[in-house]
């Protein structure tokens, strides 16, 4: 996204951010539920950006991760545990399951990988169902609490929308420092060319199975966050469909892009909402809309500002080039 | 043991089902790396084109036809022109999410235009039993199976004995030697997307009857297609046909011995293993890896 000036690109952050905290505070209860709804979005489909986008691996089981996060949280919170304490539980169990489920990813890769997950996550989906002693079947859990947090009740919509915002910057946060440490450049190395990474001594294995746990670690708090947003949970949202709308959220968006999810998850959660005055017909136009999205970009909805900015780029390199050529000639 | 060869019939005609529907998958992946994640839909769809010629007034075999016509070319050369062609030089995986969108129209669509109802299909084979080896067999049974195994003689025959055939495999091995020696390479692909078609509107045919046409079939048919492609190798039909087989009978015995469940987990738990140790499928051909 460089192209912009430093400046303009902190002031346009500053304006995004103050929107995001001001707009909303005359929202009714839906449009709240909504907006929160596309901050834990945006947060599970940051963690598969940073397995799928970042280090290459396919992934068809975030869903399934939400879901052990949600089911993780709304078990403990039932039982009157603090919320910080189910995410922090939420986050260690899905970076263990994470990290098993990267070692079919040292054996195969690209579409037999997807498969091996789309597996796991149905599997997934199963035991929330059948274990029922556990998760409550097909009843579900109700009744998750909303947490306290300093004194004060996030019981409302509103209060309970700063929580997942907030949530939502600390994980942004991480992450951006993530792709900037060495961990990041190895992710990267590691989807560009896996022979040649290990050849320059990075531990292939090692950072494949980071990446799944990494990733699969944020799509547990997504769903820590998620319990509580909806205070009642049920196996259905977390079956294979979620997993493949969250991919359909990062390679929209734009995979390997920092701010793919942000956008892929808007399009996904927002603009099915938007299309809800044609009633019968919004998830189909929503449908249509992502088809044409992907044939105008495959590389998503950033990957045409990429291609924007790199145009102009080249354009003015040009452009220097013709004049430095000029000026050379006068002077001669 | 009547109950294990009941089952066993049973198994066998779901998994030549599965069988069709997991070939045309492989087509598509082998011509022109599609990963159709919409192809349970396209299975799901032909029942109500059929239905919906039936509702205009046609007998059921100008339906039946129709259907076919109209599969081929919205499910063949629809899908082929407006989303593949534009799509594959791109790579793999925008393609595969543009087919799962595909799929969310598909079954909106349906239920939109047709009905979110499940609706009774008639059946192309009358009902009733038969006796073999003194066990009772549906006529339902024996006519899916004899069905499937007619289009994959056929299928096979064409690919392995006609000039054709092996013109459509050279273009799916190496479309740029392929194209040197002559073959038009663009009509192969454009052919096995029609041949796709044309095997998911007969799948459609023989087990609507069973399961109801319904806009949300298409979900674990799909999967059950996709399961049995990679189990018997991604990269031949008859690894297709041999996975779709096996999981006809694995999913029909694990029904009955498995507690039910966790039925739908055995098939999962058996792509597991598969993919692990033998990724390039029971009866595929290990694909090399490029620097």
């Amino acid at each position: 996204m460089s192209g912009f000036g430093k400046p303009l690109k902190i002031a346009l952050g500053l304006v995004v951010i103050a929107g995001l905290i001001v707009v909303p505070m005359n929202f009714n209860r839906y449009g709240l539920f909504i907006l929160s709804q596309w901050a834990v979005m945006t947060i599970a489909a940051m963690g598969l950006n940073l397995t799928l986008g970042y280090a290459g691996q396919v992934s068809l089981a975030q869903g399934a991760f939400v879901g052990i996060g949600a089911y993780a949280a709304a078990i403990m919170t039932t039982h009157g545990w603090p919320l910080p304490a189910a995410i922090v539980v939420a986050i260690v169990l899905s970076f263990a399951v994470g990290w098993v489920l990267g070692y079919p990813a040292l054996r195969v890769q690209h579409h037999y990988l997807a498969f091996v997950t789309l597996a796991f996550s149905t599997l997934a989906f199963l035991v929330f169902r059948n274990e029922s002693w556990l998760t409550g079947g097909i009843y579900g859990i109700s009744n998750i609490p909303r947490p306290n947090f300093f004194g004060i009740a996030t019981n409302k919509p509103l209060p309970f929308y700063y929580v997942c915002l907030g949530s939502l910057a600390i994980v942004s946060a991480a992450v951006w420092w993530l792709i900037r440490s060495p961990w990041g450049r190895a992710f990267m190395a590691l989807r560009e060319n896996p022979l040649r990474a290990q050849s320059l001594g990075i531990d292939t294995r090692r950072y494949t199975l980071m990446a799944f746990a990494i990733g699969s670690a944020l799509g547990g708090v997504a769903g820590a966050l998620y319990a509580p947003l909806t205070q009642y949970i049920d196996p259905v949202p977390f079956n294979l469909s979620l997993s493949l709308d969250l991919l359909m959220m990062v390679i929209v968006g734009g995979a390997g892009f920092y701010f793919g999810p942000f956008l892929g998850a808007m399009i996904a959660v927002l603009l099915p909402e938007w299309l809800r005055f044609t009633e019968g017909y919004y998830l189909m136009l929503y449908a249509v809309a992502v088809m044409l999205l992907l044939i105008w970009s495959p590389t998503g909805i950033l990957g045409i500002v990429d291609r924007y900015l790199a145009e102009r780029r080249t354009k003015a390199a040009s452009a220097l080039r013709a004049v430095a050529k000029s000026r050379l000639e006068t002077a001669q | 043991m009547s109950n294990l060869f009941d089952l066993l019939v049973a198994g066998l005609a779901t998994g030549a089902i599965y069988a069709l529907v997991a070939v045309g998958f492989t087509l598509l992946w082998q011509t022109s790396q599609t990963i159709n994640f919409a192809q349970g839909e396209f299975v799901m769809l032909p029942a109500f084109l059929m239905l919906a010629a039936m509702h205009a007034g046609a007998p059921f075999w100008l339906a039946i036809i129709l259907g076919m016509l109209l599969s081929m070319i919205l499910l063949g050369l629809g899908f082929k022109l407006l989303l593949v062609d534009p799509m594959m030089r791109h790579g793999v995986l925008p393609l595969a999410i543009a087919t799962m969108a595909l799929a969310i129209g598909i079954k909106e669509a349906v239920k939109q235009f047709f009905s979110a109802e499940a609706s009774p299909f008639p059946s192309i084979v009358p009902t009733g039993d038969v006796s073999i080896l003194g066990h009772a067999v549906s006529l339902q049974s024996i006519g899916v199976l004899v069905v499937a195994i007619l289009a994959v003689v056929g299928l096979t025959t064409l690919l392995n004995r006609t000039s054709l055939g092996h013109q459509m495999q050279a273009a799916a091995q190496n479309p740029t030697v392929a194209r040197i020696i002559g073959v038009p390479v663009e009509r192969m692909i454009l052919l096995t997307f029609l041949i796709n078609a044309v095997l998911v509107a007969l799948a459609s045919l023989l087990i609507t009857p069973i399961y109801l046409a319904k806009f949300s079939s298409g979900e674990v048919l799909g999967q059950a297609a996709f399961i049995a492609a990679i189990v018997g190798g991604f990269n031949q039909v008859r690894g297709a046909i041999a996975g779709g087989l096996l999981i006809g009978v694995l999913d029909n015995l694990a029904a009955s011995y498995v507690s039910t469940q966790y039925r739908a987990a055995v098939p999962l738990i058996f792509l597991i293993v598969v993919i692990l140790f033998r990724p390039q499928g029971l009866l595929g051909r290990a694909e090399e890896r490029t620097v």
